[in-house]
């Protein structure tokens, strides 16, 4: 492996550097699950194997049958995203719909506790 | 109490008195119902308006569309135990005169869910664009649930006893009223129809569904489904 990076290897690897400081630091204050954390962090690894050792993306795309392996990189990477944004789609509507069950409970709640105060007002003859 | 009204109300503030003063006095003739408002997060005096008709208002602390609302509206009756719910949109474009007609295929246990149609008497009085929109939004209702309807966007509906046990609403907006259809098939339920008159208020087109807004509709309906 030639250690002499070129300028976009060295700018993605300080980026993808970023990135995994990142996963790892909403890892360790907990807003990210041990799940996550493996996933993104296997992403990232393997995103700093392609940046180094350009020859390992070649490897894999030949195994499958592509050409050449920024090519491989780029078909993974689409399938990946759009797969995500979809996940991401489905997680916010859950997200919506349990909005809407609190908003629910909170009128209701609310329902309740008019029609008390009412009932007792009424008692009270005022 | 067990027959229950529920209208619908975002940012009605205009029309809303007005319409729950007309659907009042046209109710005493039916028998005995209680009126519920559901205050979609209004942010202008709806919830003021409303409160002087002296009908039950359940209040939404923020905005979440007319699923939601419906929703709300319907998991009240069922708590109530309720044996009939009407659905009334608060924008004034319903005639209160036409609840006569949509209960009657319920209370004849004839049907479990009656849908008021707009199209089926006067349809050339709604404008053409919303026609197609309309007529758009039944082929859809059809080809994703199997439900043959005249008007599957329409606002004004009854449910039995056996409906509202058992509908459950979980979508927020305008495609609560394919999901309503989706329900309907699920649950077996027994589908009617009554012609019901519309009328259509510079103020009722102004608060209406958008027809812009039909494709997102569509593509929020569609996402639930591939979910």
């Amino acid at each position: 492996m030639s250690l002499i990076l070129i300028p976009i290897q060295l700018f993605l690897l300080v980026f993808v550097l970023f990135a995994l400081s990142r996963v790892y630091l909403r890892f360790r204050e907990g807003t990210i699950t041990l799940r996550t954390f493996l996933f993104w962090s296997g992403i990232w690894v393997l995103a700093i194997l392609g940046v180094l050792q350009p020859q390992f993306t070649t490897w894999i795309a030949r195994k499958i049958g592509i050409g050449r392996g920024a090519d491989a990189v780029i078909y993974t990477s689409l399938v990946l995203l759009f797969y995500l944004i979809y996940r991401t789609n489905v997680l916010l509507e859950n997200l919506r719909h349990e909005i809407t069950e609190l908003t629910r409970k909170i009128a209701l709640e609310q329902e309740t506790r008019n029609k008390k105060q009412r009932t007792r007002s009424k008692k009270h003859g005022d | 109490m067990n027959q229950l009204v529920i209208v619908p109300a975002y940012n009605e503030a205009e029309v809303i008195r007005k319409v729950l003063t007309g659907l009042k006095s046209q109710l005493r003739k039916l028998g005995e119902f209680e009126i519920v408002v559901v205050d979609d997060g209004s942010t202008d005096e709806t919830y003021q308006e409303a409160k002087k008709a002296n009908v039950t208002i359940l209040r939404h602390p923020i905005n979440r569309g007319l699923g939601g609302a419906l929703g709300t509206g319907l998991y009240y009756a069922k708590q109530k135990r309720a044996k009939l719910v009407v659905t009334f949109d608060a924008d004034g474009q319903h005639d209160p005169k036409d609840i006569a007609k949509v209960i009657s295929p319920i209370l004849k246990r004839e049907a479990d869910v009656v849908i008021g149609s707009r199209m089926m008497k006067g349809a050339k009085k709604i404008p053409w664009d919303r026609r197609v929109i309309i007529w758009g939004s039944n082929l859809v209702t059809r080809l994703l649930f199997g439900v043959s309807t005249t008007d599957s966007q329409s606002g004004f509906r009854a449910f039995s006893r056996k409906a509202i046990q058992n509908i459950r609403i979980k979508t927020q907006e305008m495609e609560v009223s394919s999901e309503i259809f989706s329900e309907v098939r699920r649950l077996d339920l027994r589908v009617a129809e009554a012609p019901i008159s519309v009328i259509y208020t510079p103020y009722s087109r102004k608060k209406g569904q958008s027809n812009l807004n039909a494709a997102a509709v569509l593509a929020r309906l569609l996402l639930r489904l591939a979910r």
